[in-house]
């Protein structure tokens, strides 16, 4: 079986599709950051196809990729120490509670 | 295995914002991530998809694991996770696969493209492109995510320490 870019893309748009459905209907904070890292993974994806299959001499598509996995994985750490705090004073992480800018 | 790859993608991605408890999300949510790894290695990028296992499926989903437990309450009383907004969460994401869809429809002659063997990235390849400062290397960017990641290591204390 001949595997084309399309085969690749669609489960890709799948993906990103499950994370803005997520995204929108989540309301835990930690549910909310899972839908947005498949967001963000499925854009990862995506880079590293289109390099693959259409510029396959280059490695910027994949270098990009990596970048994007360090600051994801940076971002992650930062909102999860946010809801640990956020935790700790409103005692749950619900968006619909949560609403209150200053304690 | 291109099935079985794209399979577990499709599925495991549902799964994970579809479920009504949070540690199962975060487990189908390492799966496809792995399965996201096994994309890479088919792409021949090595060293991507073991970049994609460490930071992800070892570092990013056991942070999400800690952090469930410690602020969620296991058992049966636990709260719902999705609120009533399904309609339109539903509408958005079709919206976005549609449009998407339609765009890859109608200008992607390209994605007919087939997979082409020989190109293996070789790691001093990686090595010497994100550490050269010509016209292709990436020492700027490299340090600038050195920067960000010690601020975020400096930042995560900060805002989780107990005051």
């Amino acid at each position: 079986m001949k595997l084309t870019l399309l085969m690749y893309l669609i489960p890709s748009l799948i993906m990103f599709g499950c994370g803005i459905y997520g995204f929108l209907t989540r309301k835990n904070m930690i549910a909310m950051l899972i839908s947005l890292e498949l967001m963000l993974n499925a854009v990862d994806i995506n880079f590293a196809l289109f390099n693959r299959f259409l510029y396959s001499g280059n490695h910027e598509g994949m270098l990009f990729s990596l970048f994007a996995i360090a600051i994801a994985a940076a971002e992650t750490a930062v909102a999860i120490a946010i809801i640990i705090n956020v935790y700790r004073i409103a005692k749950n992480v619900d968006i619909n509670q949560i609403n209150k800018l200053k304690f | 295995m291109y099935v079985i790859i794209a399979l577990s993608i499709v599925i495991f991605s549902i799964m994970a914002v579809t479920t009504k408890k949070i540690l199962r999300a975060a487990t189908y949510l390492l799966f496809a991530l792995l399965a996201t790894a096994g994309v890479y290695f088919q792409m021949d990028y090595q060293f991507l998809g073991a970049t994609q296992i460490a930071v992800y499926a070892g570092g990013v989903v056991v942070l999400f694991v800690f952090a469930i437990l410690l602020t969620h309450k296991p058992g049966k009383d636990a709260e719902a996770l999705t609120s009533h907004k399904k309609v339109q969460g539903v509408l958005a994401a079709v919206a976005c696969v549609a449009l998407c869809g339609f765009a890859l429809l109608s200008f992607g002659r390209f994605c007919l493209k087939t997979l082409e063997g020989g190109a293996d990235v070789p790691m001093d390849t990686i090595g010497t492109t994100l550490l050269s400062t010509g016209s292709d290397g990436y020492l700027l960017p490299f340090e600038a995510l050195s920067v960000l990641l010690l601020a975020c290591i400096i930042a995560g204390v900060v805002i989780a320490r107990r005051r």
